[in-house]
Parts: C-alpha cells; structure tokens; sequence
C-alpha cells in the first residue's frame, strides 16, 4: 500500500503520473467521478428505471402487434429484435442492475458502514453496465439489433454471419454486450461480499444482519458463479460466428445442446439472482409495516441460501423438451420440486410476519402483500414445470410466458415498487404521495393480472411463444386484446410513479420525511434523511437484531411495547446530527473521488465496437486507454489525505 | 490487472472501533484483523475472482472433456500432435516459477529488495517461457493442420489452452509491474500484500495449468 500519509514525497511523485484529481462533490461533474456508494445506488437505480422504460416500449410495440390476429404494425424482423431486446433489457438491464441500487444503497447503511469495500470498483462496475447498455442499444442504428431471443440459442446465433441464418450483427452486438455487463456484475458481486463480510459495524454478527443483506450476500455469490458460464458459452458463440470454430456446429463434431447446458446452467441461477432481492425487500417492509419482528428469521435465511444452493441443480428442467434422456428429466423434475420448498417456507413465515400485526396500509405495505400473492401464483405455475409430461406442453407457449412475468414482474418488480416507496424518503428526504401511489397499485395489480393471466390460457390453448403473428380463428383473438389492453394499463401506472417520483421528489411537493417516517426496525432509519456523506457519524454498536427498533422500544410483562424515553427515534438522531455538527464531517476520511473508473469502462466501449466490427483502430484505442486507466488507477491512492 | 484498491481510510475521529476501510490494513499500523473477518479486503476480493475465475476454466474444461475422441472429426488428432516430453518441460518450468513466486514474497517480506526484483523477474522469465513453448507449440500444430476450424478438438483445445496463456501473459505483465514499481522505489516492505495478491494470482495459473495438463495430455483420448 503507498503510504501516503507517512511520506508526503510520496505524494509529490504521483502527481505526474496522474490526471489532476477531481474533487467537486457537488455538480453534474461530481457524478461522473464520485465513488460515494449511495450516489452510486442512485444512478443505478436511475439506469435501471430509464432502462425499464424503454423494455416496457418495447412491450408495448409487441402487444400492439399482436393485438389482432395478422398484426401488420411490425415486420418479423422488427418484432425478433423487439422480443429479443425486451428481454435482454429487463434481466440484464432492470432487474440486476436495479438489485444493484438498492443494495448499494441500502447494504452499507443496514450494517452500519461508511462506504463499500472498494468504492472504485463499485463505480466501475456501475460506468461498464451503462456502457454496456449503450452498446448493445447502439446496435439499433450500426446494423440491427439482436434478434435471436434473449438466451440466443445456438446453431441459430452461432452460425457466421454470411449463412443468413439471422440478418446483420444482432448476435455479435448481443454476446459482447452482455460479457461487458458480466464484467460490471461480477465486480459488483465481488464488492457486495467483501462489504458484507468485512465492514460490519461492530456486533453485527451474520445473524443480525438484515434479511435483505443476507439475500444480497447470496445473489452476490450466485453472480459470481453464474456470470464466467455465460461468458465462456458467449465466448463460443462469438467465436464460431466470427473465427470459425465448431462449438456448435454439428457437421464437425460440435453440440448445439452444450450452449443450452451452459446457457441454464447460468440462466436458472440468474432467476434467483433476479428474485432473491425482491425477497430480501419485502423481508424489510412486512415486519416494519406489521410491526413485528420477521418471522422465523432464521428460516428466512437459510431457506434463502438453499435456494441459493439448489438453484445450481435444476437448469436443464429449460431443456426437458430436447430429448436428454429419462434418467435426467427424472433428475431434474425432482430437483425443481425440491426448490419449491424453501420457496414455499418463505411465503409462510411472510404470512406469519403479517398475521395479528399491527398493519398498516401504505403503498409500500400493499406492493408487498402484491408481492406475496402474485409471487405464489407465479411459483405454482413454476411447479408445474417440474412435472416432465405437463412441461412439455407447456414448453414455447404463453404458459411459459405467463410463469417467468408472474415471477419476475409480480415478484420483482412488485417488491421493487415496495422498496421504491418505503425507502425512496430516506434517499431523497422527501415522502412519496401516498394517494397517487395507491392509485399506482390498484392499476398495477389490475394491468399486470389483465396482461399476463390470460396467456396461461393462450399457452394452454396453444399459442407459440416468439411469432410475430397468428391466425383468427384460433379461439386467441379475444385474450390477446385484454393482454394488449393490461398492457397499456401497466404503462399508465408506471407512468403515474414516475410522476409521483417527479412531484414528490424532483418538485419536493412530498412532505419532509424525517430521520425515521416508517418506525423502522433497521439503521438506516438511524440517520438523517438523505443520510450524509459519511452515513454514521459515530459507528453503530449493535446489540440484537432489528437494533434500531429495540433503541426504540422495550417490552412489558405482556408483551407490550413500550416506547423507552431515552433511546427514542429523535434522540438517537439528535445525538447523530449532533455529532455530526461536533466533526462537521470533517474528522472522517471518505475515499477521494476518481475519474479512473469512467476511464476504464470508456476503455471497454472501443473494444467491445473492435469485436463487432473486427476493426484494429477502436482495438488499439481500448487498450491504451484501459492500460492508462489500470495503471493511473493503481497509482493513485484512494484517499487523498490532501 | 491490478484491481489493488489502496488504502483508504474511513475512520472517523472517533473512539469507536471503526472496522479498516483499506486493502492492506497494516500499512497504517491498524490492526490487520480490523475487518470483521479478519482477511483484509483486497485479499477476499482476489480469492473471490479466482473462484469465479475457477468456473471460467471449468466451462471451458467441460466442453473440451463433452467434445474428447468424437467420432467424425477430420484433421490430426492429439495422439498424431502431441510432444509430451517437451510439453512436460514446459510446464515444469511454469510450475518452478511458483517457487521463485514465493522467494520474492518471503524478500518482501523481509524487507530485501533487491531480492524481491530478482524473484519478481525470474517468475516472470520462467512466466514467459512457458509462453515461449505455447507460441511454438500452437505454431507446430497449425502447420500440422490443426486449426480452430477444423474439428471441435481444435476448437476446444486453442480456446482452453489460449485463455490459459492469456491469463498466464497477463500475469507477467503484473510481475513486471510490480518489478517496475519496485525499481522506482515504491514498493516497500509494507506493501508486502500487494505481491502476495498477484502470487495469488500467479499460483491459481499454475494450478490450473495442472489441471489442463492432465485431462489435455496425459489422460488418453478414447479409441486412440
């Protein structure tokens, strides 16, 4: 480690090496270079939310084409890049990158920490997903998009190019751009575990921790398990596609079937990775808006570190229609049974957290409760999958369809509004309206169960997953336009949170939220709403779990609480600003800001158009600038004492 | 890749415990257990590439054993290609620079710097010519006629092997630069973790390496 602080010479002899370092920790500029885990939760939010917008267009492009039978708005190609687009954004670049946000948020101020473990890789890891998200947006104009399904299975995506097999570079746009997103969620996973397990406040043992840490501290490690799979069958592809080589092409030895396995293998892991936050959300919000502690804390965590475990054993029950043979299928059916049961013990202790609690029913409460429901129906229909002759069926219809949204969109995406409206207070200080939100319910549950409940009847009727258009007469028409209808009521409410967030937030027309507007159980209701720079002006001692709360509150004989006078939300507050107000802020050493990380992830960007384009210029160009960033990186201390 | 986060204080004025906010705990004379593990941040963080790093390797491994001895694939096989005395040496000498690794780690330990660049330098030499074996090597076999299009053993077997020599490429290029940073004068006795990170690093190579040698070269191929 250069030691700065005991040589200033030291300091002397970096400067030259160096670009002039940024300092501003206010501005537009400051965002660019910050490395303040909170800023950084904030942008990823707003990347994932940007990025939400844009994948529900897309949806909404789909659905009005498949309004009517014989849709005439889009053409086959247009409607393959839709799809394939869609669900890229939405797993690659909404629901990985909005977990991010809130545990970067949320995970230092739930374990009372200052910051992260490495400040700057986190801003790496944020500026690589926002430059991999405009490269694989960019592929719109250089060419055409992907267009061979968000999991692009091979022979169809792996043959070269002058095959035909899929007209322009949508393949290759689309392997390299998800290898650049895995290298910003591997870096962030690597971040999140180090955190977790290295800066806990003093007494936060493992089992004190927050059930949202816990699930972040799983979907970490399942990140950094999942995402070298995928690489390595991206890898292949773009190598067969590219330079020729024979991983998946049958006439020289290759299996198509190897990418499958290695896709899944990935891929049912990135589907607790996607939900394993959701639940940790609404882990935080039912006990709060309950008022009581979780129930079965610990079979909470440990149902979600099986899931954790297990979510490694069911990949192929993606495949059972390919023919692999008795002996596997029967594997896999029971392995997928099996997860349903750490699942399933989940939505019990949820229940037993609600029953006979004080509940209260605000916006966030009620997205939770939404969560629970949409999430058990979504997990049914999952169950349905694992049971072989009923999968095969079902395999490429709506059915399937219909599961993955109840799941994804009734799971995560519920419990991200949830944590939306129960958190978006202590980010910003301001409360969301209440009203306006319940209306954003109401309109959600109605527009996600009109559009997605009756394509598990299409799938049973048969429609196909992935065709652009279908006949009438089908017995399909009417349910595709209640799906088109739902669709655009889901947007409507989307649209009525944005412009909640806009008023309440942006116009500051919400009411001032306090240090503690929910009666939270957890630290970062501790602390000043937005929390400072340097989140805790004294480090938490912990004592128990949901330590906040029993600062708060102490029990009778009977099981009462009652409200101890002295360690009460004010005071507790009170006590921070004050010594905060003794510091100013100014004893505590926050990590400097950086422009190296923006510099790296710039770096990628002219590789990744190399790659496509097997172009020397922007290869050379990338490589000096990720060899300039590494080495300035390296050189530069992460605080500057100065 | 030096992803070496340094250090960086975020300890407050205080008297509570403040758990260490920096890679290499030592350097500020804080107690190296200061985070809750007690294994700094740095170090975590590399073991933690290096399993993820592990599946990597391990997708690539699983294709190449799925793809061994199909039948119908045209061009040499590895029995016609393969030299397995001199490939041998080759890793031998790789597996020797994990050795002069060590001795550099134990120099700076010690505080012995000139030692430290020696070592440093040696492991990369030793580095670079296993390098040296695998240039030549893929060279031969193309011209032998096995190219990365001509069957799925060439395939497997360029990409196996080539992201292993990358890996390997990179790492040198780390031991250089830390040799660099120790000729400059900025690689201090305190900075000892910084060198043990990239061993880390440079071992995990190796033993990958054992791993690739075995199931490439030694275990033989069915039906040959």
């Amino acid at each position: 480690m250069t030691t700065v602080a005991e040589s200033p010479s030291a300091v002397a002899v970096h400067r030259p090496l160096v670009l002039r370092r940024p300092t501003a920790t206010t501005g537009a500029w400051s965002w660019f270079t910050t490395v303040d885990h909170k800023k950084i939760g904030i942008m990823y939010g707003a990347l994932a939310l940007v990025f939400f917008l844009i994948g529900g267009i897309e949806a909404l492009l789909i659905r009005v084409q498949l309004f009517q039978p014989n849709g005439t708005v889009l053409t086959a190609g247009q409607y393959n890049q839709l799809f394939t687009m869609h669900g890229t954004t939405m797993v690659f670049l909404v629901g990985m990158p909005m977990a991010v946000a809130f545990g970067n948020y949320f995970v230092p101020l739930m374990i009372g920490a200052r910051d992260v473990a490495f400040p700057r890789l986190n801003a790496f890891g944020f500026w690589v997903v926002a430059a991999g998200g405009v490269f694989l947006y960019s592929s719109f104009f250089l060419g055409g998009a992907p267009d061979g399904g968000w999991f692009g299975y091979t022979p169809l995506t792996s043959t070269p190019i002058d095959a035909g097999f899929l007209p322009g570079r949508g393949p290759d746009f689309w392997a390299v751009g998800i290898i650049m997103l895995g290298i910003g969620s591997t870096t962030s996973a690597i971040n999140f575990i180090a955190t977790i397990l290295n800066l806990r406040a003093p007494g936060m043992t493992l089992m004190r921790m927050p059930v949202f840490v816990w699930m972040m501290l799983v979907v970490a490690f399942l990140t950094l398990f999942a995402m070298p799979i995928i690489t390595v069958a991206l890898i292949m592809v773009f190598t067969d596609r590219n330079f020729d080589t024979t991983f998946f092409l049958a006439t020289k030895g290759g299996d198509p079937l190897l990418y499958q396995h290695l896709f899944w293998l990935f891929g049912h892991p990135e589907v607790y990775i996607l939900i394993l936050p959701g639940m940790g959300i609404v882990s935080e919000t039912l006990p709060v808006f309950s008022r009581k502690p979780l129930f079965g804390y610990a079979v909470v965590v440990f149902s979600g570190i099986a899931i954790g475990f297990l979510g490694w054993g069911v990949w192929a029950h993606h495949m059972f229609a390919t023919g692999l043979g008795p002996v596997a299928i029967a594997a896999f059916g029971l392995s997928t049974m099996l997860i349903a049961i750490p699942t399933g013990v989940k939505i019990f202790n949820w229940l037993g957290t609600v029953w006979k609690g004080s509940v209260r029913l605000t916006t966030a409460m009620l997205f939770s409760l939404g969560f629970i429901a949409m999430f058990t129906l979504g997990g049914l229909s999952g169950v349905l999958h694992s049971i072989v002759p009923s999968d095969t069926q079902q395999t490429d219809t709506y059915f399937v369809v219909a599961h993955f949204h109840y799941v994804l969109v009734g799971g995560l995406i519920f419990a991200v509004f949830g944590g939306m409206y129960y958190w978006l207070p202590k980010v910003f200080g301001r409360m969301l309206d209440e009203r306006l939100g319940k209306v954003n319910f109401w309109t959600f549950l109605i527009g996600f169960n009109l559009t997605f409940f009756p394509m598990h009847l299409l799938g049973l009727y048969g429609m196909p997953r992935r065709t652009y258009r279908y006949d009438s007469g089908l017995g399909w028409d009417g349910m595709n336009q209640i799906v088109s209808v739902g669709a655009f009521i889901i947007a409507l409410s989307t649209l009525l949170f944005v412009v909640n967030v806009i008023v309440s937030i942006g116009l500051k027309r919400g009411a001032v939220a306090g240090n503690d507007p929910w009666d939270g159980r957890t630290l970062e209701w501790s602390i000043s709403s937005p929390p400072p720079e340097y989140n805790f002006a004294e480090v938490p001692e912990v004592e128990s779990r949901d330590d906040f709360w029993h600062r708060k509150y102490t029990e009778d004989d009977h099981g009462h609480l009652l409200p101890l006078p002295s360690g009460g939300a004010e005071t507790a507050a009170t006590q921070h600003s004050a010594a905060a107000h003794e510091t100013g802020g100014h004893g505590i050493h926050m990590p400097s800001p950086s422009i190296y990380p923006l510099v790296l992830a710039l770096g990628l960007l002219p590789i990744g158009y190399a790659a496509v384009f097997k172009s020397w210029v922007p290869l050379i160009i990338g490589v000096v600038v990720l060899a300039f960033g590494m080495y300035a990186w390296g050189i530069e201390p992460a605080t500057d004492e100065s | 890749m030096s992803t070496v986060e340094q250090s960086a204080e975020v300890g407050g004025s205080t008297s509570t415990p403040v758990p260490s906010h920096d890679g290499g705990g030592g350097a500020h004379g804080h107690d190296p257990h200061a985070t809750a593990t007690g294994v700094t941040n740095t170090k975590l963080a590399m073991w933690l590439f290096l399993s993820s790093d592990c599946l990597f390797f391990g997708a690539f491994i699983a294709a190449y054993l799925l793809y061994r001895g199909r039948p119908g694939q045209v061009g040499p096989s590895p029995s016609d290609l393969f030299d397995i005395p001199f490939t041998s040496a080759t890793s031998f000498i790789l597996l020797m620079s994990s050795l002069t690794m060590v001795l550099a780690l134990a120099a700076i330990q010690r505080g012995d710097h000139r030692r430290v660049r020696i070592w440093l330098l040696a492991t990369a030499l030793l580095g670079a010519t296993f390098i040296g074996g695998q240039v030549f090597e893929f060279t031969e076999f193309t011209r032998e006629g096995l190219t990365v299009s001509e069957s799925v053993f060439g395939s497997t077997f360029y990409l196996l092997t080539g992201f292993h020599g990358a890996h390997v490429t990179i790492g040198i290029i780390w031991l250089l630069s830390l040799w660099g940073l120790s000729n400059a004068g900025r690689l201090e006795q305190g900075d000892s973790e910084r060198v043990e990170i990239a061993g880390l690093y440079w071992h995990f190579v190796d033993v990958v390496w054992i791993v690739i040698f075995t199931v490439i070269y030694l275990v033989p191929q069915p039906g040959s």
